[in-house]
């Protein structure tokens, strides 16, 4: 058997503590210290800072120092949990995210299945595409796909009036907000494929040809192999891609700016980064949108708490 | 039923070659538009090929220094290097601290490491925001790469984690048997094997913080300032001067993803051998 790329760690079973030299006790503390240093100044402090204003009012006149930021308890999370919008916006984001990361992760494995069942070259061929389509700068993805469904001489619009009957040319797809999403949807899922069916690919690899063949001669079939075999040797990085394209499914923010900015600026087409930003430093209410922050962190941390327990599992 | 026998070219192969071809067609697409006069551009009727009638025009158009390329170009390389270097280190340290040690707060500081990065960072921005304008570093290297630091550290030692834990510790104790010192048996050892590891959680960090755009935004305010993709967002944005240069607009996508493309294609043999791990079959 090989190991698969993301392994339990095996921890040396060396005798206990006390029994191990002084430097091997203080080594792994100076191992992580850069890191744990790193870490507090670029984001703890910024999360403390966080935590403290959501339960402030902190606005303009407290920015510019014209008040003090006082504590106002719970104040600011009851106003937005009673907010309509703001439960509009998290249920948008929810199902965004659920659509997204759902066609993500299928097409992902449903691509790394069809790369081991083809010949080399036409494997090559799909993991260039890949990697092409991976190495896409975010902003470059975004100017692309405008291009493509621009209204008037975009390809998009241009090939669908192919179909007897349709004429799409001087169709604006960033204006009805449903179809604003699923063309974010699509981008962002073009984006993320490549990663999910590249990593999935080098984890079936690690599926020894002895097994499959003795199955094989066992009478199972292919689907039965892939169901009881590859499936489980695939699962533990299988659930790590999901965690996380889940996280970064729900957290999108640049996307969404950037396609705003080309032209569809409004309340009905935010996230809940794009409604955090605007309700930080579009409106200037630090207060709220920490709040609103602290919430969205909640929520995600709820949703992957799964996840996380088994990636915790997986490192013991 | 052999199930190992090597795939034959069928209807699959074509089907798996038409899929290549469908996700990399907006790439295709940026390319050649890029070389498109205005007119092309502009027709009714899309040119499926550059040639003829392509030109660079739209490239020389976009390298004149009144449009800030070479200034935002110049910005991401210094934030880039900067943060990956740093990030690569502490990341990797980090990294062999949880694989390779038991020490009390393990445990602690791995589930650290997979909560940061469910922090909404968009939703930190302000936080970011006053912090580094307190440090007096908005707009400069040094503030931008601070932040990316520490947003990217988490994923990369999660990932170096793995490289490290497929390499087992044997082969190094083996290794301390023949006589070497621990730090001699790791750098012989352990650091050879991890090599690509390295490489493909470097390239997954420089993909991040090349296309960075939410919290440069945020934290570099000033046009000469910008880095590639703050620059390229403001170029493609339409503006009351006229229809957006769809060519140009390419052209400077072209320009912002051809760095990170070659990169990428140099190190693919290594990165999908650095995903796969494990070293030693037994």
């Amino acid at each position: 058997m090989t190991t698969p790329a993301v392994a339990p760690s095996r921890l040396d079973d060396s005798p206990a503590p006390s029994k191990k030299p002084f430097s091997k006790r203080i080594l792994p503390y100076l191992l992580i210290t850069p890191a744990v240093i790193a870490l507090l100044v670029g984001l703890g402090y910024p999360l403390v800072w966080q935590v403290l204003n959501s339960f402030r009012e902190y606005g303009l006149a407290q920015q510019f120092g014209q008040a003090p930021p006082e504590f106002v308890g719970l104040a600011n999370y009851t106003a937005l949990l009673t907010d309509s919008h703001f439960w509009a916006v998290l249920g948008r984001s929810i199902v965004f995210m659920a659509v997204t990361a759902g066609a993500t992760v299928i097409l992902g494995v449903g691509m790394a299945l069809l790369m081991k069942s083809v010949t080399n070259g036409a494997r090559i061929f799909l993991q260039v595409a890949m990697l092409l389509a991976w190495a896409m700068p975010i902003v470059a993805q975004m100017t692309v796909w405008n291009w493509l469904i621009d209204s008037r001489n975009g390809l998009f619009n241009y090939v669908l009036s192919w179909i007897p009957g349709v004429d799409m040319l001087g169709h604006n797809w960033l204006v009805n907000p449903l179809s604003f999403f699923a063309v974010a949807s699509v981008i962002i899922t073009w984006a993320s494929v490549p990663f999910v069916a590249l990593s999935v690919y080098a984890a079936l690899t690690q599926v020894s040809p002895e097994v499959r063949e003795a199955a094989s001669l066992d009478g199972a079939t292919r689907w039965q192999m892939l169901r009881n075999i590859t499936l489980p040797i695939i699962r533990p990085i299988l659930v790590i891609l999901v965690l996380l394209q889940m996280i970064w499914d729900l957290r999108v923010y640049a996307q969404i700016d950037l396609l705003q900015g080309f032209g569809s600026a409004g309340d009905q087409y935010d996230l809940l980064g794009t409604y955090i930003y605007s309700l930080g430093i579009g409106q200037g209410s630090f207060g709220m949108a920490s709040a609103a922050a602290m919430l969205v962190m909640f929520f995600t941390i709820a949703l992957s708490w799964f996840y996380v327990r088994e990636l915790l599992k997986e490192d013991n | 039923m052999n199930v190992n026998a090597k795939p034959r070219f069928g209807v699959l192969s074509i089907f798996a070659i038409l899929v290549a071809a469908l996700w990399v067609f907006p790439v295709y697409w940026m390319f050649n538009s890029s070389f498109q006069s205005a007119t092309d551009i502009n027709s009714l009727t899309p040119k499926w090929l550059p040639f003829p009638g392509g030109s660079l025009n739209n490239y020389t158009a976009v390298l004149d220094p009144q449009t800030g390329f070479g200034n935002a170009f110049w910005m991401s390389i210094q934030v880039t290097v900067l943060s990956i270097v740093v990030c690569v280190v502490f990341a990797f340290l980090a990294s062999l601290a949880i694989s390779r040690f038991k020490f009390r707060g393990r445990k602690s500081f791995v589930i650290a490491i997979i909560l940061v990065q469910m922090l909404p960072a968009e939703a930190m921005f302000i936080a970011q925001y006053k912090m580094i304008a307190g440090m007096d570093l908005l707009n400069s290297v040094l503030g931008v790469s601070i932040i990316y630091i520490a947003t990217v550290i988490p994923f990369t030692a999660w990932m170096l984690r793995g490289f490290v834990a497929g390499i087992p510790a044997d082969l190094e104790e083996a290794a301390m048997v023949d006589g070497c010192t621990r730090l001699g048996a790791f750098m012989r050892v352990t650091f050879p094997l991890l090599a690509p590891g390295l490489v493909a959680s470097s390239v997954f960090a420089l993909i991040q913080v090349w296309n960075e755009y939410a919290l440069a935004s945020v934290l570099l305010t000033q046009d000469a300032k910008e880095t590639l993709p703050l620059w390229l967002a403001g170029f493609s944005e339409p503006s009351l001067s006229g229809p957006v240069p769809w060519g140009q607009v390419m052209a400077g996508s072209v320009l912002v993803a051809i760095p990170v493309m070659i990169f990428f294609l140099i190190v693919q043999g290594r990165m999908t051998q650095g995903m796969v791990g494990g070293a030693v079959k037994g």
